[in-house]
């Protein structure tokens, strides 16, 4: 266990440092208005990609502690969730900075915007469910159950909504997409590992949160 | 199937005989509609268009919650566990899921013409607008239940309902709000289609979710 998984978790640390070092004084193309700012790319866009895989994971979890009942899987649902709202924040964050000096102004109207906003409102909905419940079975599977319910509403907003309106995010409303002229090849060697380091990252901090959690609540049931 | 149809049966009759609730959800309406009468048309005659459309779905959005919140509180859980041993949970939940809808259906289009008695009607296509609303009676009936009956098994039933129902709702009333405006404008049907693929697909999601993850919601 403890052994065997590490070369995942080496490879995401040395993705990210290799991101950092690259993506800040790497090579890049020279765009107008973007100029030095497309290095945020490295980090806005991947964050959410994370942001999206710790969401799938945890929708996963759920469903699985519905069919088996396994607290773990629970505890794995949690924090997975947890850590995905913490990518969401820095996204958001990340994207407000890059909003004020692209399109002049942190939180512009925009419907990625607002479906982030909703999906945050939605997750904080889940911790508080979360927080109503004394009983941890019931706690489980009743927050199980909302997040699998939540997952399913959040994902129709993220993806159908901004293609049928306009937007300022490249790739939707008639907008090109990423890769179409403004990426150039050396830009792809750093953005894919930033995906991959971020995702893995991720998925690692769940991991330690998971088993914080699990040892919390051993302790607490003994 | 006839398990359904009793269920159903008795949501009615249990409806038909305390009328005081469902007179009080049309009472929630009139004066929800009265106070937007008051403040918007008499003060200043300030209702453009989507401002009257967005003030409509917020009153159907509160009167929802409140019509749908009692639909698992009201049975004691006595009750419920006689349901449990002599129903599948799935009996219970398209029981449910329909008297919602019908209840559903009737406050909005109740509301509807209310609402336009007093504010007005500037809508340009009404079968479409009422299709928009048939769709959101759909829709709010699909997550609503659900919602409903998770908030239920927590002590906090009021408040937990409108936390967790808002954030869900939100896609879909963006969509209906956006179909309604087009039907207000008059807009040919083709310009609407995909709104409409949409909430459809949105609808059947949400009720096909609600059937799936209700056996283990009824578990608890």
């Amino acid at each position: 266990m403890t052994l065997k998984n590490t070369w995942w978790k080496a490879l995401g640390a040395l993705l990210l440092i290799y991101v950092s070092i690259a993506g800040l004084i790497g090579e890049v193309p020279r765009l107008p208005i973007l100029n030095e700012t497309i290095r945020n790319t490295y980090f806005h866009v991947p964050l959410w990609f994370g942001m999206m895989t710790l969401m799938t994971v945890s929708m996963v979890k759920s469903f699985q502690y519905l069919r088996k009942g396994d607290i773990d899987l629970d505890h794995s649902a949690f924090s997975h969730a947890h850590v995905a709202l913490l990518f969401g924040v820095l996204g958001f964050v990340s994207g407000a900075v890059w909003g004020n000096y692209t399109w002049g102004s942190p939180l512009p109207i925009d419907p990625k915007i607002i479906a982030v906003e909703v999906g945050m409102l939605i997750y904080s909905a889940y911790f508080i469910l979360r927080g109503s419940f004394e009983d941890e079975q019931k706690k489980a599977r009743l927050s199980a159950i909302f997040n699998i319910f939540a997952y399913a509403a959040f994902m129709p907003l993220v993806w159908i909504l901004p293609r049928v309106t306009e937007s300022l995010h490249p790739g939707n409303g008639g907008n090109p997409a990423f890769g179409k002229y403004d990426m150039d090849n050396l830009m792809k060697l750093v953005f894919y590992p930033a995906v991959i380091g971020w995702i893995l990252i991720g998925l690692w901090i769940s991991n330690l949160k998971q088993r914080i959690q699990k040892l919390v609540y051993d302790k607490q049931n003994t | 199937m006839k398990d359904i149809l009793a269920l159903l049966g008795k949501e009615l009759t249990l409806e038909w005989r305390n009328k005081y609730a469902f007179n009080g959800m049309i009472l929630y309406l009139v004066s929800t509609v009265f106070i937007c009468y008051l403040s918007f048309r008499i003060k200043s005659n300030a209702l453009s268009p989507p401002v009257w459309n967005t003030l409509f779905w917020i009153i159907i959005l509160f009167t929802a919650i409140n019509a749908i919140s009692k639909s698992f509180s009201q049975e004691s859980k006595n009750r419920q566990g006689y349901y449990y041993s002599l129903v599948s949970p799935e009996a219970v939940i398209l029981s449910k899921l329909l008297y919602n809808f019908i209840l559903m259906l009737i406050l909005t289009f109740i509301g509807f013409g209310i609402y336009t008695l007093f504010l007005l009607n500037p809508v340009q296509d009404i079968p479409l607008y009422l299709l928009s609303l048939a769709l959101g009676a759909l829709g709010f009936t699909g997550v609503l239940t659900l919602v409903a009956g998770i908030a239920s098994k927590a002590e906090n039933t009021g408040s937990l309902m409108a936390l967790l129902s808002f954030p869900i709702i939100i896609p879909m009333l963006l969509m209906l709000m956006r179909l309604s405006k087009n039907a207000m404008d008059g807009l040919a049907f083709s310009v609407s289609r995909d709104e409409i693929m949409t909430l459809v697909g949105i609808d059947v999601i949400v009720i096909a979710l609600s059937f799936i993850l209700f056996p283990y919601l009824w578990k608890s």
